[in-house]
């Protein structure tokens, strides 16, 4: 009982939060121009759609990147760890598929899959450091993160470039996969036409409910819980809480590492430019788990909502808008999103009167019960 | 020895402005509020006061128009981050949501604003506030090489913070109050000690010092201003964690940063280390994987103030 209720305020503290930065980045566009600023909003509400199929299409295309780094660090939240490092297991993971994919040549159908589990592997590797130096050391996760973070872009820098058979020399990127290693389209193509989406969308799609089971269906994701919420109570308890750091770490890495590999098999053209600057994925990432109140789906809708809001951005240049604009609702978003605790005042306030008004109609009365969460540890 | 003081001098550009940031965010962790929108606030500081000295370039030059864009980003870290007070403090907000908030607000503003003034996000502007030599001491042998020759007025200007940092925090009631709040705010509420208002002042204080270190940042190392400031608030943040919450340490770590990224920026103009042939990516990764090392040695006994990022509750027990 006492859980519904919660989610049921989440959810509408989310919802505030959207109407407030939608209507401050309105005003914000009014500001600097007052005529082309309706609708200019009007295309960042409805641009996604502006070439039907192929938009929502590539709605989800951008989605599947952010809806996985935001998995991550969602995940890592709900395990009392603040994963900023999926920037750097993002890009570890991206060079471990594309790796594969340039250069494993004789794998056939399964190259792909090949190349995915290697960027897997990889972010997994760039979690793992964190988590260990976490158990083992008490070192804050949030700094060796970050250090990770830089490690990982130079390191991926470094090799791309000294690494002759998968650079671009031209352009100054890997090469791009085989293609073999593509992520096969899995029937998405069919459903939307001539857009990017590709099986990656679906393979995020099974990583939230994965995540979703583990962490509340299964006695490990309950452990991995317990620990975040106390270290000492949950080692009282008998569970190992230092196995529990390091593998949250590396599953939080593992899933930012699948992120890289999608977003690199895509097909697209998408290649590991040689710059030095973090990825913003990870960071947008950080973002899309907020707004999605770290609840693996709400994580899948937060990174598909964000994805509709850039798409829809890119139309905002044809008024002569930047599409930072879209950056700044985000911002916004999330900054009203940490305010949960007006709406969760307002809610009570409307359930007691919504509760007074019942029993004075004679209804019964709110029902009384115990904590839901303690029975599952069973 | 040209050399010694060549490094020593390029240290001072990275180091200061990480040093005058972490102090920054000690205060505001020091009350009892974990600010890591540093990064934000330093972006909007350079931003503002950049776009001052790119507005007055013709008309003012030299010390008196860097002071100027000092007081301007100071005052722009400020108001910045009473966005992060308000929500930490007032609203009890998670403290970690905020700061991203931040985080992502400052460069997408930046850029928008900078393509609405001038078309491009990218703000030049004319460095002529380099000192040559300070005059008198910088004839000093050796000191005057190391300290007073090819340097800014605010390497000073963060020496100063870190000796007023010091005593504010060790030697002052302000200071004795303000590590109460971080550590058991509920005593110091009980002693008679105001701790919103001392959150707040954490915070404001945090403010002024992250957007002076935006400006701090980009001035000595660049000639435009591109909207960010290259992951320096992430790394004041490790120096901070680095320094323990202390302002001397925090001064060694932010020298030990600042040394690693001289000498990665520096090392092809330094024959005896340019000889080794160690590509360059590795002396960029130095700085990342020395901290990492360091950290495992003394995290240990980590010393974070205890009630930092939980959010003040009068009722709680």
């Amino acid at each position: 009982m006492r859980k519904k209720k919660f989610d049921y305020t989440g959810v509408f503290s989310s919802v505030f939060a959207i109407i407030i930065g939608l209507l401050v980045g309105f005003v914000i566009l009014l500001f600097c121009n007052v005529q082309q600023a309706a609708p200019g909003f009007f295309t960042i509400l409805t641009g996604a759609f502006t070439h039907g199929a192929k938009g929502v299409g590539q709605v989800f295309y951008y989605s599947t990147t952010i809806i996985l780094t935001g998995l991550s660090v969602g995940f890592a939240f709900k395990t009392g760890l603040f994963n900023i490092g999926a920037s750097g297991q993002f890009i570890v993971g991206g060079f471990g598929a594309v790796y594969v994919g340039v250069m494993c040549e004789n794998l056939g159908g399964v190259h792909w899959l090949v190349a995915l589990l290697a960027g897997v592997a990889l972010g997994a590797l760039w979690g793992l450091v964190p988590g260990l130096l976490k158990a083992f050391f008490n070192v804050n996760e949030v700094i060796s993160a970050i250090m990770m973070n830089y490690i990982g872009m130079y390191a991926v820098n470094w090799f791309v470039k000294s690494y002759k058979p998968i650079f671009n020399n031209l352009r100054n990127e890997s090469k791009p996969v085989l293609n073999t290693a593509n992520i096969p389209k899995m029937g998405l193509d069919k459903l939307f036409p001539d857009s990017s989406i590709n099986g990656g969308f679906i393979i995020a799609v099974l990583a939230v409910l994965l995540i979703y089971i583990v962490l509340d269906k299964t006695t490990f994701g309950y452990e991995l819980k317990a620990v975040g919420y106390n270290r000492d109570a949950s080692r009282y308890a008998g569970i190992n809480e230092k196995k529990s750091i390091v593998l949250s770490m590396m599953i939080a890495g593992a899933i930012s590492g699948l992120s890289g590999a999608c977003l690199y098999l895509a097909g697209t053209g998408k290649h590991i430019e040689i710059v030095d600057t973090i990825a913003d994925e990870g960071f947008t990432g950080i973002s899309v788990a907020l707004l999605g109140l770290c609840h693996p789906i709400g994580i899948l809708f937060a990174g598909i909502f964000i994805a509709y809001l850039t798409a829809g951005g890119f139309y905002l240049q044809l008024f002569e808008f930047s599409t930072e604009i879209i950056d700044i609702i985000v911002a916004i978003i999330i900054y009203f999103s940490a305010f949960a605790l007006i709406v969760k005042l307002l809610i009570q306030k409307l359930e007691k009167s919504r509760e007074a008004k019942k029993q004075e109609n004679g209804g019964p009365p709110p029902e009384a019960e115990g904590n839901g969460k303690g029975g599952k540890q069973a | 020895m040209s050399v010694i003081y060549f490094i020593f001098q390029q240290t001072m550009f990275f180091a200061i402005p990480l040093l005058i940031v972490a102090l920054g965010g000690m205060f505001s962790e020091r009350s009892g509020v974990v600010n890591i929108a540093l990064e934000g606030i330093m972006t909007m500081g350079a931003f503002t006061s950049i776009l001052f000295l790119n507005l007055t370039g013709g008309v003012m030059s030299g010390q008196g128009q860097l002071l100027i864009a000092i007081v301007i980003a100071m005052i722009t870290g400020v108001v910045f981050s009473l966005f992060h007070a308000y929500a930490a403090i007032n609203m009890k907000a998670d403290q970690t949501i905020s700061g991203t908030a931040l985080n992502m607000f400052a460069p997408a503003f930046a850029i928008f604003v900078a393509r609405i003034i001038q078309g491009v996000q990218q703000i030049q502007f004319s460095n002529t506030f380099r000192i040559e030599s300070v005059p008198v001491l910088g004839s000093i042998p050796v000191i005057g090489d190391l300290l007073f020759q090819n340097t800014y007025i605010t390497t000073y200007i963060g020496i100063a913070i870190l000796i007023v940092s010091t005593i504010v925090l060790y030697r002052t009631r302000f200071g004795l109050r303000l590590r109460a709040c971080g550590e058991h705010p509920q005593a110091a509420d009980a002693a008679g000690v105001n701790v919103y208002r001392m959150q707040y002042a954490g915070v404001i204080i945090s403010g002024a010092l992250a957007g002076l270190g935006g400006l701090v940042f980009v001035v000595p190392t660049s000639t435009n201003f591109n909207a960010t400031v290259s992951g320096y608030g992430f790394l004041a943040l490790a120096v901070l964690i680095f320094g323990q919450w202390k302002p001397v340490r925090i001064m060694w770590a932010s020298l030990f940063f600042g040394l690693t990224k001289a000498i990665a920026s520096a090392y092809s103009g330094i024959p005896f280390l340019n000889n080794f042939g160690i590509p360059s990516y590795l002396y960029k990764m130095i700085p990342y994987i020395a901290t990492l090392i360091v950290l495992i040695f003394t995290s240990k006994n980590s010393q974070a103030p205890r009630a930092s990022g939980v959010p003040y509750d009068k009722g709680a027990r």
